[in-house]
């Protein structure tokens, strides 16, 4: 402050206008944490580009980012803000004038917030719809489905233990997940017993297994990687132990490997059931509660 | 020292003591475990090493005063058998493992884990007979050690078998012996169970022996 504005003895200094201050620095601000956010921070964000589903829930995840951003900025500046220049003066103990009710600025938020709620939740379903899921479980009957062809992979649950069953190769059932790059798999998820969930992160497909429930997902894998499959509802003591790998190949090495479990598991094969969507296989004699 | 100053260091002391208890208790519990039990050297003839096992309806008051009536595996160490489900066999070896079922069928709720898987040579033996697969509704129990890919179903004891065993020790009783060798790969911790319903009555067949370490699942340590 030049010793020109300098105010007397006695007289109260001018307050700036804080509120420019305030909305200029928040701006800059944003503006440099977008770009960051959109180009550094949103690649790092999981899970990843192993299928079109996962690189999708990316997106979203960029694009929920990219909202909170400004949110995120405005409160934590504002705070810094009020640090620095609304300090109480050394020695003051005045406190400062009461604001009951401010309607221009109630109503401002009130609009801001119901807005940027609303607008996530038509990008939301607008993203569920275009994406059949976005590689969740929809349930017995999804509201959409993906054109052209699907492979149908059922996947079955138990205590403790993720098996896959091919329909559409004679019903074989095998102990490893196996699927052909960039082909639509329509994932059947179920459970023979209690609830497990069957969870490949880095195909971004998570789908409840409830016993005597067709759980549906669809995931199109796009990248030819080993992945996990774990269960991701706590099952009872073995739940940590609930996992296997998967594995995404090309058509021919899946046309191969699914020849070769034909071959190898047809005993197995022989005394399944027949397919289902959902299996309620009584235990035969100790199933009475106590 | 006043008295707010005496009356606060004795809740300390007092919250510090019984937290340090349950924290002991706590700690205790989580890590009891069955002894572990070595895979024994087998005869020159065969080579590699040998695991034996038992499966009982019943474990019995000998073995268990807890819980008598569980369903239960066993491990013979020594010429005697030890109840515990924690097995120890070394790496990179060719294991042989026989296991003498003593229970009567209950069903597999997943028909798939009836067939053979992980063995050498995909196969095993019952009551001396090679097999590659077991009729579903004939298994009383499994062997099954996901993480290897080894998947052995037990048959069972006939219902109307004479001299079924009602609780352990069951040497002696009606039993179905199974053979089968295996090739133990890699060291790790890998934790095994029964996928057969078998926990008499509990919910569904899974509660009790069929989620206690001890009973009806455990850890292969490959060492």
């Amino acid at each position: 402050m030049s010793s020109s504005q300098a105010a007397r003895p006695g007289e109260v200094p001018p307050e700036p206008n804080h509120t420019f201050r305030f909305a200029v620095l928040w701006l800059v601000t944003t503006v440099i944490a977008l770009p960051l956010v959109i180009f550094l921070i949103g690649p790092l964000i999981g899970p990843g580009n192993g299928s079109a589903q996962s690189s999708g829930q990316g997106t979203d995840f960029t694009v929920l980012a990219v909202l909170a951003t400004p949110v995120l900025t405005l409160v934590v500046f504002y705070l810094l803000y009020a640090v620095v220049f609304f300090r109480q003066p050394q020695g003051g103990t005045l406190e400062g004038p009461a604001v009951r009710g401010h309607a221009r600025v109630q109503t401002t938020w009130i609009i801001i917030t119901s807005l940027m709620v609303l607008a996530v939740a038509v990008f939301g379903t607008a993203r569920l719809e275009a994406d059949n899921g976005s590689g969740s479980g929809s349930g017995p009957n999804p509201l959409t489905v993906p054109s052209g062809p699907k492979l149908p992979v059922q996947v079955i649950a138990q205590q403790w233990l993720f098996t896959y069953r091919y329909p559409t190769y004679g019903g074989v059932e095998t102990t490893e997940l196996v699927l052909p790059n960039n082909q639509m798999v329509e994932v059947h998820v179920t459970s023979l017993d209690v609830v497990h969930s069957f969870w490949a992160y880095k195909l971004g497909v998570k789908a409840d297994a409830n016993p005597g429930v067709d759980n549906v997902a669809f995931v199109k894998p796009t990248k030819l990687e080993s992945f996990t499959v774990r269960c991701a509802e706590l099952c009872g003591v073995w739940h940590g132990y609930m996992y296997n790998t998967g594995r995404v190949v090309t058509p021919a090495a899946f046309a191969t490997w699914i020849h070769e479990q034909q071959t190898r598991l047809a005993p197995a094969t022989k005394v399944l059931p027949k397919y289902s969507t959902t299996y309620l296989p009584e235990p035969k004699k100790r199933a009475e509660p106590e | 020292m006043s008295l707010f100053a005496k009356k606060l260091l004795g809740v300390s002391v007092a919250t510090a003591l019984l937290g340090a208890l349950i924290g002991l208790y706590v700690a205790a519990w989580a890590t009891s475990q069955p002894p572990t039990i070595s895979a024994s050297t087998a005869p020159a003839s065969s080579g590699g090493n040998r695991l034996t096992l038992m499966t009982v309806a019943a474990i019995g008051p000998k073995y268990s005063p807890t819980h008598p009536d569980w369903v239960s595996y066993l491990v013979r160490q020594n010429g005697k058998w030890i109840h515990s489900t924690n097995f120890s066999v070394p790496a990179e070896s060719v294991i042989h493992v026989t296991i003498d079922q003593y229970d009567s069928p209950t069903g597999l709720r997943n028909a798939f884990l009836s067939q053979v898987q992980g063995t050498i040579g995909g196969t095993m033996s019952v009551d001396g007979k090679t097999v590659t697969s077991i009729p579903p509704e004939e298994t009383s129990h499994t062997w099954v050690v996901p993480q290897l890919g080894i998947f052995i179903p037990l048959p069972g004891v006939p219902e109307e078998a004479k001299n079924a065993c009602e609780f352990a020790p069951c040497e002696g009783a009606a039993h179905r012996t199974v053979e089968f060798s295996f090739y133990s790969g890699k060291k790790g911790r890998y934790r095994w169970q029964c996928f057969v319903p078998c926990a008499a009555g509990f919910w569904n067949g899974l509660g009790g022996p069929m989620q206690t370490v001890g009973y009806m699942d455990g850890f292969l340590n490959v060492v």
